[in-house]
């Protein structure tokens, strides 16, 4: 059954606590190249039968308002897994 | 006068609102989020706690529950309705109060007698306090740190809509010191500390008279018993 697959990041201006203790942690390791680190979150959605143009539309419609939320939150990515 | 208090998967205080609005003088009902309607219920508070396992966002999948298009339907009408921590946090994520709730910006999370300042007394769930006062109840939070962009925040401190305001420390990054909301109207508040803990001599915060002796919590829910005996 084909996939889409759904990103978010954080916003780039606001503090990503996550992402900033796992940077300090990452720099424990290697010779210093690693400066910074974001977390975001990847969703696979299973779809029964065809992804349709229509069907995307639904996924980015609900890839806003539930798996997003725009005061903190953007969606940079909606695709069809290979 | 019926105070509904909604429990959700994960919700926590629950108990605790119920108890409080009992101690303030009024009939709580417990709600279910699963359930279309608010059985004639007065008014609506949304507890804290950890729906759904904080899966997603705080708060965010409590906000899309079934009974939530009958809250939103009836805060749009009027009902006062207050969200506290997760509750405040499912406000958010309802759009019935702006902004959003991210992770402390110390990255742990906390647990103290918090103090804060009542800023706008011009709703049902502060017009028992006076304009100004100072006032301590817990907070207990992992992601409290309330923020905004600058438009919002401008217009969030320019109409009023900062109900009420970490003093002394900022526990958990939130800008402006912004510790609840409210909406326009002034029926919608949402605060990330507990009044619910401090309503009952022996189980609040301490205080200079005595230990675990503070209720200053108690006006939260004294102002909406108020609010709707007059409207």
């Amino acid at each position: 059954m084909p996939k889409v697959i759904v990103e978010v990041m954080p916003k780039e201006v606001l503090l990503d606590p996550a992402g900033k203790a796992t940077a300090r942690a990452l720099q424990r390791f290697g010779d210093g190249e690693i400066t910074d680190v974001r977390i975001g979150k990847r969703f696979e959605i299973t779809i029964e039968g065809e992804v349709t143009p229509k069907l995307l539309e639904h996924i980015n419609d609900v890839a806003r308002d539930v798996l997003s939320n725009d005061v903190i939150e953007d969606v940079i990515s909606i695709r069809v897994a290979d | 006068m019926r105070v509904g208090v909604i429990t959700f998967p994960g919700s926590l205080d629950d108990r605790d609102a119920l108890r409080a609005i009992r101690l303030a003088g009024g009939y709580p009902v417990a709600l279910w989020h699963g359930d279309n309607e608010l059985h004639g219920v007065d008014a609506i508070v949304l507890p804290g706690g950890f729906s759904y396992g904080d899966y997603l966002r705080c708060g965010a999948i409590a906000a899309h529950s079934p009974i939530m298009s009958a809250v939103v339907d009836a805060a749009n009408k009027g009902m006062p309705v207050l969200g506290i921590c997760n509750g405040f946090q499912t406000l958010v994520e309802a759009h019935l109060l702006a902004g959003g709730l991210i992770r402390n910006d110390h990255g742990t999370f906390i647990r103290r007698d918090q103090k804060l300042r009542v800023e706008n007394v011009d709703t049902v769930w502060t017009s028992g306090y006076t304009q100004g006062q100072e006032i301590t109840i817990p907070l207990k939070n992992g992601e409290g740190g309330f923020i905004a962009d600058d438009e919002t925040l401008k217009r969030l401190e320019g109409d009023g809509l900062v109900a009420f305001r970490y003093l002394e420390v900022n526990p958990n990054g939130s800008l402006n010191d912004i510790a609840g909301l409210r909406n326009a109207r002034g029926n919608v508040v949402g605060l990330m500390p507990h009044p619910e803990h401090a309503v009952e001599p022996g189980f609040g915060p301490d205080t200079a008279a005595a230990m675990s002796s503070g209720t200053d919590g108690l006006a939260v829910f004294q102002s909406v018993l108020a609010a709707t005996v007059l409207s």
